[in-house]
């Protein structure tokens, strides 16, 4: 059930906000003139094109964000069964090879922080 | 076969229902945001549409469905339309999955106070929130306005920051409670606080046993987390008025900006949500265990289906409490705490509450590890 539930709430949600786009557009009225047509800018003609020039520093916090993503949720298994592990005596083994890999993750962060990929201006 | 319709039937009505349940809060939400704001800042806010303003919203709708439409020259339309619509899905599926009550069960039916039951209801609830993501990058490419995609961009890389602190903070609660079903994590909030430490049973009856008591590190960074999240202030820098006039909504006006709004307030209340399910006991009453409510329901009423019943109800209004307890602090943070700067938020997110998040997994692991062995 819970992924026709998933699919049935998202066509849902999707042809409930259509239909109230869809009705608002109908019932206002409609006017055209080019000067409202125009993006926004603070009152002056837009004097750049819409492709504007964006910092790189965007992009690498993307890239950084799916390394670490990734490396965090490997470590949600590892949290529901570790309680298990400690019944049945091999706790200790467990909490140390996930320290391990902590211990690269925080290398990571380090290293990050040290070669500047963090700092904004 | 016939069964089978009827299932299908009452769970996609409940679905629905929970749908609106999240759209018909929004304008509850948005008076007492403006009321509480009046109220902080000394003003009256809106009085004059229906008793206390409560009208108030009302009429904004109506004046919302007749505004003119609208789309810039240099828009994409599938883009621009595309993207108030997708603002509602990400909220509303993360909703649908958290437990608002206890199970009714109605003979021998279970009726679950809930959208859908998830058995890794976290990493659903996650997966499902970090689209929102999707719909602001799209708002902010469509409008065709270097401040729209200025704003998104902001905001997305705000958003994927603070949710490393989020996805890590979580990951002690679930040591804690060693699954990621929703339910189980509630189920092991009730009664009394207690636990083994080193071989002593330690009880302390006067507390609940929440979350917060065992993660309160966790439960910290979880909510601080939860406000960048759903670009709240103090982290709200993708609308930063000053520079950015309105963010990746700068373009939007109507109705499209109406369901933004649904999708923000329901990223709140997501949010919120989730705070009191992992460190707040979810629908559990303090002081209060689900076996004692039950015996006290049964004394009350005459069957065991309207007892059932009643249980239910007062737990959704138990959870229904605690979430306005918690949308009402998100407004009177909104309104006491001044803006970050960008180069503060980025910096308070990854080299902040990242190792804070971290060292709080590393001490429950340890801790735990200790307290059993």
């Amino acid at each position: 059930m819970p992924l026709g539930g998933v699919l049935f709430i998202t066509i849902f949600v999707i042809i409930f906000g259509c239909f109230l786009l869809f009705v608002a557009s109908k019932l206002g009225k409609r006017s055209y003139d080019p000067v409202k047509q125009q993006t926004y800018e603070c009152g002056i003609p837009a004097q750049e094109k819409k492709d504007t020039k964006i910092s790189v520093k965007f992009y690498l916090t993307a890239i950084l964000f799916i390394v670490f993503d990734i490396e965090i949720i490997f470590m949600y298994p590892w949290a529901t069964t570790f309680r298990d592990f400690i019944s049945s005596g091999q706790g200790l083994f467990v909490l140390i090879s996930m320290m391990a890999f902590i211990l690269v993750f925080i290398f990571g962060l380090f290293w990050e922080v040290k070669s500047k990929a963090l700092d904004w201006e | 076969m016939g069964n089978d319709i009827f299932e299908i039937t009452v769970n996609c009505v409940k679905l629905i229902i929970v749908f609106l349940l999240m759209v018909q809060a929004v304008p509850v939400l948005v008076w007492l945001e403006r009321r509480g704001s009046a109220f902080i800042q000394n003003r009256f806010g809106p009085n004059r549409v229906g008793p206390l303003g409560l009208l108030q919203l009302l009429a904004d709708a109506v004046k919302f469905l007749f505004k003119e439409e609208f789309i810039p020259e240099h828009g994409i339309r599938f883009l621009y339309y595309g993207a108030p619509v997708m603002a509602l899905v990400p909220a509303t599926l993360a909703f649908a999955a958290i437990p608002l009550g206890y199970p009714l069960q109605w003979d021998s039916y279970i009726f679950r106070i809930q959208g859908f039951e998830v058995n890794v209801g976290i990493v659903y609830v996650l997966g499902a929130s970090s689209l929102a993501v999707y719909s602001i990058l799209m708002a902010g490419f469509g409008s065709g306005n270097k401040y729209s995609l200025m704003g998104a961009l902001r905001a997305t890389a705000q958003v994927v920051s603070y949710e490393l602190a989020l996805g890590l903070a979580i990951v002690g609660a679930i040591l804690l409670y060693g699954t990621f079903n929703l339910t189980e994590m509630v189920a092991a909030q009730q009664g009394s606080l207690q636990f083994a430490f080193m071989g002593h049973a330690v009880n302390l009856s006067w507390l609940p046993n929440w979350g917060i008591f065992y993660q309160p590190l966790g439960a910290v960074i979880f909510f601080a987390a939860t406000f960048a999240e759903s670009n709240r202030l103090p982290f709200d820098l993708a609308e930063g008025e000053a520079e950015l006039v309105a963010g990746f909504h700068t373009e939007y006006g109507g109705f499209k900006m109406l369901l933004f709004f649904i999708g923000e307030y329901g990223h709140m209340m997501v949010g919120s949500a989730l705070m009191i399910v992992f460190y707040l006991g979810g629908y559990g009453i303090p002081g209060v265990t689900i076996p004692e409510l039950q015996q006290w329901a049964a004394g009350v009423t005459s069957s065991a289906n309207a007892a059932s019943a009643l249980v239910s109800l007062i737990t959704f209004v138990s959870f229904t409490v605690k979430l306005a307890v918690f949308m009402w602090i998100f407004i009177q943070v909104r309104w006491t705490l001044p803006r970050f700067r960008y180069d503060q938020l980025m910096e308070l997110g990854w080299k902040t509450m990242l190792p804070w998040a971290l060292g709080n997994t590393i001490l429950t692991a340890i801790v735990l590890y200790i307290a059993k062995a």
